[in-house]
Formats: structure tokens, sequence, C-alpha cells
């Protein structure tokens, strides 16, 4: 190396600013950075581009788990493939079926609403996303998707699968995002008791087979069994559809609140594709556009 | 080994730590499972001082930041921490027997998670688990391991 003929590898002691300095300006940039977060929000076109950045780590990471979904599908024999379309076509009938009852009660509502006319769709556009990235710990119910920004993804969007609520978009990246899952400790979602017509709000545990109702009264009318919908509360997601199962309610004596808790309806950690949806403000069972961020289901 | 190499391979060796940290797992491992670029930029700024900085530790902890998007800035503040305590006692630390740095790593890791803890605290981030402490253990057990492998890297110890 010409000029001074040291390598930078070279450790001499000395060199440069004083660990100490170089500390003291990383911790600024840090806090800075973590300021901005927090309080500003000004980061989410820095998170946004590092998404960016990190997509092709995300597919490289998920590939094994991918390759090995595309050889056992490859490698499927006929036999399977065989029950499984017939399976697929008795379940189409059925859907078609309930289509059928779903359109007649769509009528039905939208005349005893006095709309005189059809409603218009509820959902405006939906599409199918593929999960490539899962984070189940007790402090992060995560999945990444691999829709972005450039198919229309949006913060707060929610995301179904086919039996249920999962969560809601939380971080939007130019080709992939992050759903936070119900069953996030930091999410929660406005619900509704089926049998009674009770709302509350169903808290995420950290364990993706059960969410917490943290907010009902020791002498409220749940039992176990009690379906829950979501209750179109929190302008985020639609009124009506299945979040989850009440499993165990617990009363005890000395608590003023029942201690409750629910499966989630849909299979958080099954769903290897997941549906976001987009609702028509128009239909009147679609969520009401949210007043501000910092509704109650703020990711 | 030119300083060049160096800085290809501690690159190398941490974007596979990256990996490591953020394969999805069954949750019973993911319990367990070590911090790796924790414990790489652990071993490298003990071992390479001068190639592996701080600049590290910075970038390795804003990735953890975006890959498990935590607080933009908490674990690249953290670990920036821990590579400068690195920094100030590598001397110290490369003395010491195998096990004893184990010792050290545990010290290490529990700061680590500790200063998270706080961080997540003060923000209103979210409830802690007790098991989200396992990891410090798991990772000074797997130390001898790192050293092992990532030895093999560079000529000089």
């Amino acid at each position: 190396m010409a000029g001074f003929g040291t390598s930078v590898g070279r450790p001499i002691y000395g060199r440069g600013p004083s660990p100490g300095l170089r500390f003291t300006v990383y911790a600024l940039l840090s806090l800075t950075l973590m300021y901005l977060d927090q309080r500003a929000r000004w980061s989410e076109r820095l998170r946004y581009s590092l998404q960016a950045a990190a997509y092709p780590v995300q597919v490289a990471v998920n590939s094994p788990a991918a390759a090995w979904h595309y050889l056992t599908d490859s490698f499927s024999t006929r036999n399977t493939l065989r029950t499984q379309n017939l399976q697929l076509h008795s379940q189409v009938q059925a859907l078609q079926l309930d289509l059928l009852r779903q359109r007649a009660l769509e009528q039905e509502n939208a005349q005893l609403r006095e709309l005189h006319r059809t409603l218009p769709p509820l959902v405006r556009k939906w599409q199918v996303a593929e999960v490539i990235g899962v984070e189940s710990g007790t402090l992060r119910q995560r999945l990444i998707i691999n829709k972005g920004a450039s198919d229309g993804v949006h913060v707060n969007q929610p995301v179904v699968d086919g039996s249920g609520v999962m969560g809601q978009v939380a971080h939007v990246g130019p080709w992939s995002s992050e759903v936070i899952l119900v069953t996030d400790p930091e999410h929660a979602i406005p619900v509704q008791v089926t049998r009674t017509g009770l709302r509350t709000i169903a808290v995420g545990s950290g364990n993706a087979d059960e969410l917490l109702l943290t907010y009902l009264a020791a002498n409220s009318d749940v039992k176990s069994g009690d379906e829950l919908t979501s209750s179109g509360l929190g302008g985020i997601f639609p009124a009506g559809y299945p979040v989850g199962r009440i499993t165990g309610v617990r009363r005890e004596a000395n608590q003023l609140l029942a201690q409750v808790r629910a499966e989630p309806r849909a299979g958080i950690n099954r769903a290897r594709e997941v549906m976001l949806i987009e609702f028509d403000a128009a239909n009147p069972a679609a969520p009401p556009a949210p007043l501000a961020r910092s509704s109650a289901d703020k990711p | 080994m030119s300083s060049r190499e160096n800085l290809l391979v501690i690159l190398f060796t941490s974007i596979v730590a990256l990996v490591l940290s953020i394969v999805p797992l069954p949750e019973w491992l993911q319990v367990m499972r070590p911090a790796f670029l924790v414990l790489a930029v652990l071993y490298w700024s003990t071992m390479a001082p001068f190639v592996a900085g701080m600049a590290l530790g910075f970038c390795g902890g804003l990735a953890l930041d975006v890959f498990q998007g935590s607080l933009l800035g908490e674990h690249a503040l953290v670990l920036s921490f821990l590579t400068y305590l690195a920094l100030r006692l590598n001397l110290l630390m490369r003395a010491k027997p195998i096990f004893e740095q184990s010792l050290y790593v545990l010290v290490a890791l529990i700061g680590y998670e500790s200063l998270l803890w706080v961080i997540d605290g003060w923000t209103g981030r979210s409830l802690s688990s007790p098991l989200r402490w396992v990891h410090a253990l798991t990772g000074a057990l797997i130390w001898p391991v790192v050293v092992g492998v990532l030895g093999r890297f560079h000529s000089y110890r």
C-alpha cells in the first residue's frame, strides 16, 4: 500500500478517533434514529428503503422451506392429487351454494336499509400474498409477505385467510410487507361476541393459538365456545369477520375482570398464503375511515 | 492475511450469522436460539478490533432492527455499546482461557438483553416474557464453538 505504508488492519493504538468518541457518534446516531422512529415517525421512508434492501435476504432465508414445499408439491402422487381435486370440487359446490344464499341476504339487507339498489360489493379488491417469513416468538408474532407498495399494499390493510382474520399490515416495503398478527402482544382487535352482541377487545397473547379478552368484567355474559367476530369499530377491520372462539373463562371472587381466552379462527401458524383485502367505503359494512392513526388497533 | 481479506471474511461470517439469527425456527428452538450476530460481532471486535470496529456493531444492529422490526436504532445502539466495551477490553478478553471467556460473554449477553429490555420498557414496546433471557445462556454455552469456527477464518490468535 502506498502512502504511509501501514495497512488498515495493522493494530496500532491511537489510530483515528478514540473509541469513546466513535462510540459517542454511533450512540447519538442510534438515539436520533430511535427518536425519529418512536416520536416523529419520519423514519417510515427510511424503513421502506431498508425493507427493500432486506427483501433478497428474506427470500433467500425462506428458500429452503419454499424449495421443500415445491418438491413435495411436484412429487405428490396422482392419487393424492385426485382426492384433493375431488375435495376441492365438493368444497367449491358448497361454497357456491353459500354464495347464492349470501347474494340473497345481501339483497334483502339492501332492501331493509331502504337503499333500493344493490349494494356495492364489500370487498373492492383482494390479492393473495405468499408468506416468505415468519416470526413467532413470545414478544413478536409477525409475518413477512411478498407483496408490497408496488402491489398497492398499504399500512393497516386487513389480512385474512380462508377461515378468519389474521392481522393487519404494519410496515410496507416496495416488494414485501410486514404483517402484525392478531396474536402479537402489541395487537388489539375490536370484537363482538356473536351470541350476545357484547363488544370488547381481543389482545394478542404472544402465543400463536391464543387471544386474550382482558377487558371483560367478571359478571359479563361469556362462556366457552362463544364465537367472536370483528365488531367493525376502530376503522380497520370490517364488521362480522370471524376472529376466534372462546376456549376458557375464569372468574375469581377477588378479581373485577374475568380472564377469558380465545383461540384465533385463522390458521395463524399454518398459513402459507394470506389474503389482503381492500374495502369499498360505499358499502355500509365496510370499516369507516379511521379518524386518526391512533385508533385502538394501531400496530 | 491482509486487512482486505480480513474484512471480507468478517463481512461474510457476519452475514451468515445474521441469516442464522433470522431464519424461521420452531418456537421451542426459537427461544433457545443464541444471538449469532451478537456473538460474531463480539468475536470479531475482540479478535480483529481494528478491522471490525464499531461500524460493524452499528450496521449489524441496524440490520437486526430492520429484520426484527424493533425500534430503529435500538439494537444498533446496544450493539455499538457492546463493541465499544469489546474494543476497550479486547486484550484482557483475549488472554483469558476459553471458558472464562464464556463467562464474560454471558455477562455481555445479559447486559445486551437488559439494555434492550430497558429501551423496550421506555418506549412502551412489548410485554416481556422471562424466556427472552434464555438466549444469553445458550449464547455463552455456544461461545467455544463460535471461537472454534470463526478461528479457522484467520491465522493469528
